[in-house]
């Protein structure tokens, strides 16, 4: 049972630019802004926009692993470093790897449905750079069960999804989904184009399916993944408001420039164990279904979805796990286009985490912003046209290897 | 005495030099590899880092460590299979720190000479110096009962003048890296005809785990790279001397740079070459080269009243390039000494004058940076050499008659059998100096 009991918003969201390579901005070797300044930022930029720290009732950071890439825990410290008006207010954390964005959402609805709270401020941040990606593998590792680190791959997680993608080869072939693959890619660098805080944005490569056919190369990588398969390494924050009708009003927000929650699906799969079939996203696939039955609504009722795409074969999985696709016709579905901005389901509107980067725990509280920013035609050049037959907004923010797994179905406020 | 045998005890002497110190990191490095091999277990490898600078030798060893972990950075997916075994080693951070630990113990640092009598293998990278190269040599098979081998990372001079004056038998070859050795891929192997053939065979195996490219280089001072980089810098030189009878002498250095830079496209311009290699090296190695070639007078008085002015070029201890015949700003050019002056002018003096007069090379030739990554440089490289001798200016008859001086120089290479083929000289020019297409070519014809 998810559909909520009292109506929940969300509005003001707010992202930094997403710092890595790519980015013209980007330096390995010079100093860079730290985590504090993205939690200020971004916060920062909620706050202009509900009216001030003192319509803030409480804080929640999402993050997965500030403790390793930046030897920093006690995040909700940082909360009244925001503004003074937060000190003295509640605050917390919450962890579920690379679902910690939408773990941090979910608390907030929670608190705001509790009637705890009429505003929450949310935030999901994670800075990455702070090591090479060698090492980053071994921190982001973290996300799968440690005992089976030692048989993992250097690179766990890209190993993992590799290993999914070996598999839906074998199954369903490889050229084309190899193409399917390169055709994500360009989507995700086409919408990251648009997007001006993608990390993506800068990127003027003009045949970017040929450059993402490049053999991968087991020796120092993937057996089945090159680079242009993953989601970016990156340093971001991004800051959204939660809110109750009188959160709301409370702030001086308009319903038209907020997106209401309709539902959401919350699952979780043992973290100790494999997944049965390597070409399902079996959580991922339960969330989208609960999110959607919850909210009394089938998929031809999206208008969009901003799925967690860390690996281009994840991307396909989810078309499949939401239904676009039967099981194995996802990659023909993304390479005939059917998910580029002007096909029948766009997703991944700003670049997704492949284009416009993926701050592992700050994703899900990114992608609720996209979608808040469609919903409420604040996408700029991004912005995709919607239908009033096609309403609503889905997106899905998954932890580890479809481990732990939020989908929220967003609708604009009325 | 095989492979593995051959390698327990190593010496590198000029351990801590720019040479020296990339062969002492890839010898240990290969070290680390073989002692991980589960035939190796209980065997022993040592590599004995010789050097006269106790000083140089501590800032050797944080040099090999740093170099060790990007090695071990780049091919961390290898070492956990080679680490599968070790349950105590299960993050990358863990299988990286623990293959950096096993290259540094396979080195002893030390300034004592008489390490290198227990070697089987001995390396020899100390300055380019004969008398002293024979006279550490000597001292070291008199002493060393195990018959050793003689690796010598010289780049010019005759092995077969090493191997009788330090009296070595035959257990002597020239196996000359580029600089860096731990990057570039190219090794030149001279052998003479006393050579051992077990240490060539030995060699190439060496070179082959190194995933180094050799090429055969006969017994001529400078071999194959010195003979061509020598006698294409005092092209050069002669140019300029040639040119600033009608313009000032920095204004032609700063032509016959951007010539054979820009217009010959190559990754840098001569005179910026020399000036990575040192003017003093350059010196050194002319006056190496030239009592062992009769027929040609192989010398600067430029590069000597250089010299004496105390302008040598070469590279600071952390890399950057000193300045030589060029001044450096952030590694790019940016000022050409003038030796009447004794200082610097600025290029941005007389840049857009010397422009001028050699003109702009032609739109289709587009610099080396983006040419060697054209899948087909070739047709590229063609068709912009081919509009290049369309041009009626300085800047194409200069970078014409250059081109063909510098196929004159290579094909010499090949007729006093200095190298083997063309294609050799070719490769030395690819690998060794980064160039985008051989010195034997049909560009400039």
């Amino acid at each position: 049972m998810s559909k909520p009991r009292k109506k929940v918003y969300m509005s003001a969201g707010y992202n930094t630019i997403s710092l890595g390579t790519g980015r013209k901005e980007f330096h390995p070797k010079k100093p860079r802004p730290g985590l504090e300044h993205y939690i200020k930022e971004a916060g920062q930029g909620v706050l202009g926009r509900i009216g001030g720290a003192k319509n803030v009732d409480e804080s929640v950071i999402g993050n997965f692993m500030a403790a390793r890439f930046n030897k920093q825990a006690n995040l909700p410290g940082f909360v009244p470093m925001i503004d003074p008006g937060l000190m003295w207010k509640p605050a917390c954390s919450v962890e579920g790897a690379c679902a910690s964005g939408a773990l941090a959402l979910m608390a907030g609805i929670k608190s705001v449905l509790a009637d705890t709270a009429d505003v929450v401020l949310a935030i999901g941040v994670e800075v990455q750079n702070t090591v090479k990606a060698i090492y980053g593998a071994d921190i982001l590792a973290g996300a799968g069960w440690f005992q089976d680190r030692k048989n993992g791959h250097a690179y766990y997680f890209p190993g993992k999804f590799s290993d999914r993608a070996g598999a839906y080869f074998e199954k369903y072939g490889r050229d084309l989904t190899r193409k399917a693959f390169a055709r994500w890619y360009r989507n995700a660098v086409e919408n990251a184009r648009l997007c001006p805080t993608a990390q993506e944005f800068h990127n003027t490569t003009k045949d970017l399916e040929g450059l993402a056919l490049t053999e991968p190369n087991p020796k120092v990588f993937c057996e089945h993944l090159n680079v242009f398969d993953c989601s970016k390494v990156s340093d971001a924050g991004s800051g959204i408001a939660i809110l109750s009708e009188e959160g709301l009003e409370k702030c001086g927000i308009d319903k038209k420039d907020a997106v209401e929650i309709i539902a959401w699906g919350q699952t979780e799969y043992d973290l100790t164990k494999e997944p049965e079939d390597l070409t399902v996203l079996e959580t991922t696939k339960r969330a989208a279904r609960e999110a959607l039955f919850s909210a009394g609504i089938t998929k031809e009722k999206l208008g969009f979805v901003e799925t967690h795409d860390c690996f281009t074969i994840a991307g396909i999985l989810a078309t499949e796990a939401i239904g676009f696709a039967e099981k194995g016709k996802g990659a023909q579905f993304v390479q005939e286009g059917n998910t580029a901005r002007d096909g029948i389901i766009p997703f991944n509107t700003t670049g997704g985490l492949i284009g416009w980067g993926h701050p592992t725990g700050g994703t899900g509280v990114h992608q609720a912003v996209t979608v808040w920013e469609q919903l409420t035609s604040k996408a700029g050049e991004a912005q995709i046209k919607l239908s009033e037959e096609k309403p609503y907004g889905l997106s899905i923010n998954m932890g580890g290897d479809d481990k732990t797994v939020v989908a929220i179905v967003y609708e604009k406020g009325k | 005495m095989n492979y593995e045998e051959r390698m327990q005890n190593v010496t590198v002497l000029g351990a801590a030099g720019k040479m020296g110190s990339g062969i002492l990191l890839l010898t240990a490095v290969e070290m680390a590899d073989l002692g991980l091999q589960p035939e190796n277990k209980g065997r022993t490898f040592t590599v004995n880092a010789m050097d006269v600078s106790s000083e140089a030798l501590s800032g050797l060893m944080e040099y090999v460590r740093a170099q060790a972990r990007r090695i071990a950075e780049k091919k961390t997916v290898l070492l956990r299979k080679m680490y599968e075994d070790r349950k105590d080693l299960i993050e990358n951070f863990d299988v990286i720190d623990q293959y950096i630990f096993e290259v540094m113990q396979k080195i002893r640092p030390t300034t004592r000479l008489e390490t290198a009598y227990e070697s089987g293998l001995i390396f020899e990278a100390v300055s380019e110096n004969p008398d002293l190269k024979v006279k550490i040599l000597s001292d070291i098979e008199k002493n060393n009962k195990n018959a050793p081998w003689y690796f010598t990372n010289t780049s010019s001079i005759p092995i077969h003048y090493l191997d009788e004056q330090a009296g070595l038998q035959g257990r002597i070859l020239g196996f000359h890296f580029y600089n860096p050795p731990a990057v570039q891929k190219l090794v030149e192997l001279i052998v003479t005809d006393k050579t051992d053939k077990e240490a060539v065979e030995f060699a190439h195996n060496y070179a082959k785990k190194l995933r180094k490219t050799i090429v055969p280089s006969n017994d001529f001072a400078g071999f194959i790279g010195n003979g061509h980089f020598m006698r294409d810098a005092l092209h050069a030189i002669s140019e300029v001397e040639r040119l600033s009878k009608d313009m000032p002498m920095v204004q032609a250095i700063y032509i016959l740079n951007r010539i054979t830079q820009d217009f010959l496209v190559r990754p840098m311009g001569i005179f910026q070459l020399i000036d990575y290699v040192g003017i003093d090296v350059c010196q050194y190695i002319m006056q190496v080269m030239n009592p062992h070639v009769p027929d040609e007078d192989l010398y600067s008085s430029l590069l000597d009243k250089m010299i004496s002015l105390g302008i040598r070029g070469g590279q600071n201890p952390d890399g950057s390039q000193k300045d030589g015949f060029l001044q450096y700003e952030k590694g790019r050019p940016s000022g050409v000494y003038d030796i009447e002056k004794q200082k610097y002018v600025p290029i941005s003096d007389f840049k857009e004058k010397a422009d001028d007069f050699i003109k702009e090379p032609p739109d289709s030739l587009p610099p080396w940076k983006s040419v060697i990554r054209q899948a087909d440089k070739e047709t590229v490289l063609e068709k912009g050499f081919k509009d290049l001798a369309g041009m009626d200016t300085q800047g194409a008859k200069l970078a014409l008659e250059y081109g063909r001086r510098s196929k004159e120089i290579a094909k010499k290479l090949v007729a006093y059998n200095v190298a083997q083929d063309e294609k050799d000289v070719n490769t030395v020019l690819l690998t060794g100096f980064y160039h985008a297409y051989g010195p034997i070519n049909d560009y400039f014809d």
